[in-house]
């Protein structure tokens, strides 16, 4: 029998950069396929070309053995392929029943619409509310609300990308196991994920994509765990290499107590209540899942937010690293040389009276260029020419500049691909080595248990502190968030 | 890379000429000869381009500067029109109590309080949208329907002359005029739009604070996060500046030109001073190429209603066009490195 | 002040509301897409114009339809430019406005000579309901008035209906709130917005109409002196919901009627004041209006 989707020779160029290079792709009928790689190897894209958000530039695309033509999500849709994406997709000011009816191009009447989400709930085992709004979800229910539009679609083939990214440990756990259900009822599903061990466990067989080709494909048992790692990295010799931990007896650098913030725009969840301080030299990291509070609690600290109540010490100059570089961070159609005399402001060392001394921005760009080793032509280079790792780097460059005694990150490594993500982390280490107090979040909870000296978890904009020793499922369970809104 | 960035400003221009030639076409005159009486209406003659041209271009090359100014910011300033009219009131007014005031002290007199009426105007925008969130589009737009009325009410009341005949008011000081190249119309405004023009150049360049402004036009989010720029400060400033800058254009339109205040003193300006900013890129010395073109186009238009009998006001239309394929070429330009769809 | 002077105010409120309304509920469908069309006010001054020329044409509804057509045709050029090649939308607006002062000045004067002597035309007639209209106060007010004020009373449901109960205005509405989860949901969001543009436009244009063929009787260079604008703040007072937007049209129709009713009375009082009296209660109406209702999210960018 055929397979029920079949991706042939895709190949995809964004502008310069390609990134699927002749990728084929088999989905059983049945099965639970995960397709692995690094951030940035194609995983995203390629399913996106089944799913039509993306127009290949060559390649086939066949459903159950027929070449078909997938123009669009509603094409994709018509042969029964329903996508959940990685981030969160619905509409923020519709209703939950409006979503799934939009999705799915349900009739409009807001009774029946209400009574056959209901409906689907229940048989799909996924209940949820059909009057709240998206945006007022929990990340969990937001993340069933992006399975149910695929299901009420009756998707006999669903495409999960990165799924468990923004739920805590058990609710991940709870999600994988209705995959299985679904599995059991005959429908197929790929998952795209980074994380070995969710796929060695869930799938019955595994894609390994590397930088655009895909250069492993076979059953679930066959390989270890370090060879497919080996695949995704594709340098066999590279691994990162363990971080020295430092010492933490120095000053106090942060001091919180009982600090609360509002939230910080209409997604955004109130910091209740945080008490606690980071020294100098000190790593620390913030669990915490989607949507919590540790927004809101990073910027308080980085002076970009104003607490409602309590205290905030914090010494200066301090640095902040934001989340999304490229709206953040940085402006694209800007140099890198502007960005500079930007992140610097007054404080930069070309400021003469009113006047900017273009020369030296231009030369110390340069240095840092060097330094932090970001490859860019040269200091004129627009900031949107770099590739991600690229510009990370110069974000750490000009953070680092200011020579703070702070440092605030929201996810410093989202995006970037192994290599860069452990440069990050190596400078993040090097500051702190230094003296700097580094104060970090991560959605990743890996990544938070590699780099921090010590943990601190968000929970409902509660800051719970955990003891040095504490493992990965200790960190994981205090994460877990009650559900409410489930009906 | 320079003249690239130009040339779809040509095509405009170009396509703004050949709508001109299609409408002119279908509303049965000949073009050829219409095109030509534009031509002399703008440079026929060193007269026209000394007494026509150029003093047409001032107020548009001031006014594209303060808009500029604001769109740099990402403040979208719409209404310098009722900001120019607001100049111009206030510098009527001040015009009329400077008899006997030495002519340099009278001049600055009434361009300062012509400014400062522009930033009164604007001011109240600027409240609104920093104390209430009052979008500025709305509110600039809106304020110009009043400056609108309140000039109607001026020249019928408080400032009309006094005979109270016409609508209009007295001719203001002789001291407070602003000096002109003799026998022509060409006044010192121009000098005024210069220097401006070179003033704003190196501010963007070469300050901090200039620099400050572009950031938070081009990256707002990142002007505030990783510049720690108090954006809405910097927006207020320069709403408030680029008021200053149409009010100063309406001080300079009464001081050099007018003498008065009439009913419809601005046929546009304004809106006209949009056109101009945009197509210059925002850059002050390209401000002063595009103010000089709208005032060449302006002028033309006149011999051709003069000339031809085509309606002036069709200059508008042109004017449309011209934004829209500048509009057109970036958005296109925008689209080329971007794969996805 | 005696009924008959509150009868004919609330008349002619409802008779200068109409062209409002009209144009408000065609920049609301607009904007609930996540598109601010500035343009509107040209718009409709293109649709008075067409108007005009159709009206002396064929009478009143020839002109009803041309004006539809302009205001559609016109509105869809807006789309094609702001949304399918994504250009600013303000930009582009003031640009449509500008283009349709200049056109329709030189084509009314090609059209009309430049005499500047007042223009007469076909206009429609008031057609009083019979039954509704006996009311006491209200019924004149709002069941003697022409057609085109009764299409707009039937427009507030109309729309209201398209927008929150078929599956196209579900796809409108998601578009307006956010484009990349409209597109992920399958909205050709573009389609749908250019639709709703087009579909605005002819409002737009026949609140142009209405101007002329219902309250002025003629036409005249820049005669939406704003109205447009104002349909533009009177959907943020409405909070973009056609029923509220229909008495935020009601109340700037009464503001614009108090002009003539304060002109009959106070006659020391310079006219002018009144005149800008729509614009500051527009303004003073915004600072209370903003931040009370939310608007949708993708208003205004690119």
């Amino acid at each position: 029998m055929a397979p029920v989707l079949e991706l042939r020779g895709i190949t995809k160029h964004f502008g310069p950069v390609l990134a699927l290079h002749g990728a084929d792709f088999i989905l059983e009928e049945g099965e639970i396929h995960a397709l692995l790689g690094e951030n940035g190897a194609g995983k995203s894209t390629l399913m996106g070309v089944a799913f039509g958000l993306v127009r290949p530039d060559a390649g086939q695309i066949l459903v159950r053995g027929t070449a078909q033509q997938i123009r669009g999500p509603l094409d994709a849709r018509r042969l029964g392929i329903g996508m959940v994406h990685q981030h969160f997709t619905s509409v923020p000011a519709l209703t939950v029943a409006e979503n799934i009816g939009l999705a799915a191009g349900w009739p409009v009447s807001p009774g029946p619409l209400s009574r056959r989400v209901r409906d689907l709930g229940e048989q799909t085992g996924l209940p949820i509310d059909p009057a709240m709004r998206a945006e007022d979800l929990p990340a969990v229910l937001k993340q069933r609300l992006e399975v149910l539009k695929a299901l009420a679609t009756d998707a006999r083939i669903l495409l999960l990308d990165e799924p468990s990214s923004v739920l805590s440990p058990p609710e991940a756990e709870a999600l994988l196991t209705r995959l299985r259900d679904f599995r059991s009822r005959g429908m197929s599903a790929v998952l795209i994920t980074h994380k070995l061990d969710e796929a060695i466990r869930i799938a019955d067989r595994i894609t390994v994509l590397r930088r655009g080709e895909v250069v492993h494909t076979g059953p679930a048992g066959a390989e270890s765990a370090p060879r497919l790692a080996a695949l995704m990295i594709g340098d066999p010799a590279w691994a990162p290499h363990r971080l020295s931990q430092s010492a933490s007896t120095s000053e106090v650098r942060v001091r919180v107590q009982g600090l609360a913030v509002e939230r910080s725009g209409p997604s955004g969840v109130p910091l209740r209540e945080a008490t606690f301080s980071v020294r100098s030299g000190e790593v620390v990291g913030i669990a915490a899942v989607e949507g919590n509070g540790q927004r809101e609690l990073l910027r308080a600290v980085a002076g970009l937010l104003r607490p409602s109540r309590g205290d905030l010490a914090v010494s200066t100059p301090v640095s902040f690293v934001p989340e999304d570089r490229t709206s953040e961070a940085l402006i694209g159609e800007f140099s890198l040389a502007e960005n500079l005399v930007m992140a610097e402001g007054e404080s930069g060392a070309w400021i003469r009276g009113p006047w900017l001394d273009w020369g030296s921005v231009e030369r110390r760009t340069q240095e840092l260029l060097g330094e932090f080793s970001v490859r860019a032509p040269g200091p004129r280079t627009p900031a949107v020419a770099l590739s991600g790792g690229n510009q990370q780097r110069m974000v750490l460059a000009m953070a680092l500049e200011r020579q703070p005694t702070v440092l605030v990150a929201e996810n410093p490594t989202r995006g970037l691909d192994i290599k860069a993500t452990a440069e990050i982390h190596a400078r993040l280490r090097e500051a702190a080595r230094q003296g700097v107090a580094v104060l970090f979040h991560s959605s990743d909870l890996d990544e938070v248990v590699e780099l921090a000296d010590r943990v601190l978890v968000v929970r409902e904009g509660q800051v719970i502190e955990l003891s040095p020793g504490a493992t990965r499922q200790e960190i994981g369970a205090r994460m877990l968030v009650g559900v409410p809104g489930a009906s | 890379m320079r003249v690239e960035r130009f040339l779809p400003l040509v095509a405009a221009v170009l396509a703004g000429i050949a709508v001109l030639a299609v409408t002119l076409l279908a509303t049965g005159h000949d073009p050829i000869i219409a095109m030509g009486a534009m031509w002399r209406g703008a440079f026929g003659s060193w007269d026209t381009i000394l007494s026509a041209v150029l003093p047409r271009s001032i107020p548009l090359i001031i006014i594209g500067l303060g808009i500029g100014l604001a769109f740099r910011a990402g403040a979208l300033n719409i209404g310098a029109e009722g900001q120019f009219y607001a100049g111009a009131i206030a510098a009527t007014w001040a015009g009329l109590h400077l008899n006997g005031w030495p002519a340099p002290l009278a001049i600055a007199a009434l361009l300062i309080t012509s400014i400062l009426a522009g930033v009164v105007w604007v001011a109240v925008p600027v409240l609104l949208r920093v104390r209430f969130g009052v979008l500025e589009v709305i509110s600039t737009l809106l304020l110009n329907f009043v400056a609108d009325a309140l000039v109607s009410w001026m020249v019928q009341g408080p400032l009309q002359e006094a005979k109270r005949i016409y609508p209009q008011s007295d001719p203001i000081a002789v001291s407070a005029r602003l000096p002109q190249v003799p026998g022509t119309r060409l006044h010192l405004g121009l000098l005024l739009a210069v220097v401006l023009a070179l003033g704003l150049w190196l501010i963007y360049r070469r300050t901090l604070w200039g620099f400050q402004l572009r950031a938070t036009g081009a990256g707002p989010l990142a002007a505030r996060i990783a510049g720690r720029i108090d954006t809405n400060r910097m927006i207020a400033t320069a709403l408030l500046l680029s008021g200053a800058i149409a009010g100063l254009a309406g001080g300079t339109e009464v001081s050099g030109v007018s003498y008065a205040l009439f009913q419809s003193l601005s046929p546009g300006y304004g809106f006209t001073g949009i056109a101009v900013a945009l197509l210059a890129r925002l850059d002050p010395l390209g401000t002063l190429a595009t103010g000089l073109l709208f005032g060449a186009l302006e002028a033309g238009a006149g011999g051709l209603q003069r000339e031809a009998g085509v309606p002036a006001v069709l200059v508008y239309l042109i004017e449309a066009v011209i934004i829209i394929v500048v509009l057109l070429s970036d958005a296109f330009a925008r689209r080329r490195s971007d794969g996805r769809f | 002040m005696d009924a008959d002077l509150l009868v004919s105010f609330l008349t002619s409120a409802v008779r200068v509301a109409t062209p409002l309304l009209l144009a408000a509920l065609g920049e609301t469908l607009a904007e609930r897409g996540g598109v601010i069309n500035l343009g509107i006010e040209g718009v409709m001054l293109a649709g008075a114009l067409a108007a005009a020329i159709g009206s002396t044409a064929g009478g009143p509804w020839a002109g009803t339809f041309a004006s539809a057509a302009t205001g559609a045709l016109l509105s869809l050029g807006f789309g094609l430019i702001a949304v399918a090649a994504g250009a600013n939308q303000i930009i582009t607006g003031t640009a449509v406005t500008l283009g349709a002062v200049g056109a329709t000045g030189a084509v009314y004067r090609e059209v009309y000579g430049s005499g500047g002597v007042g223009l007469s035309l076909p206009t429609f007639r008031v057609v009083p309901i019979p039954g509704l209209d006996r009311i006491p106060l209200l019924g004149p007010a709002l069941f003697e008035q022409s057609i085109l004020s009764y299409l707009g009373y039937v427009a507030v449901p109309a729309i209201w209906f398209l927008l929150f109960r078929t599956r196209w205005g579900l796809a409108l509405r998601a578009a307006g709130e956010s484009v990349e989860a409209a597109t992920a949901a399958g909205v050709r969001v573009k389609r749908v917005r250019i639709i709703a543009l087009t579909l605005g436009g002819m409002f737009a244009g026949i609140a142009g109409a209405s101007l002329v063929l219902a309250q002025v009787g003629t036409f005249a260079e820049k005669m939406t002196a704003g109205r447009g604008f104002m349909a533009v703040a009177i959907v943020v007072l409405g909070g973009w919901r056609p029923g509220r937007v229909a008495w935020a049209a009601l109340f700037f129709g009464g503001a614009m009627a108090l002009q003539f009713l304060f002109q009959s009375m106070l006659l020391n009082v310079p006219y002018q004041l009144f005149l800008m009296l729509p614009y500051l209660l527009t303004l003073l109406v915004l600072v209370g209006a903003v931040g009370r209702v939310r608007s949708p999210a993708e208003l205004g960018r690119g």
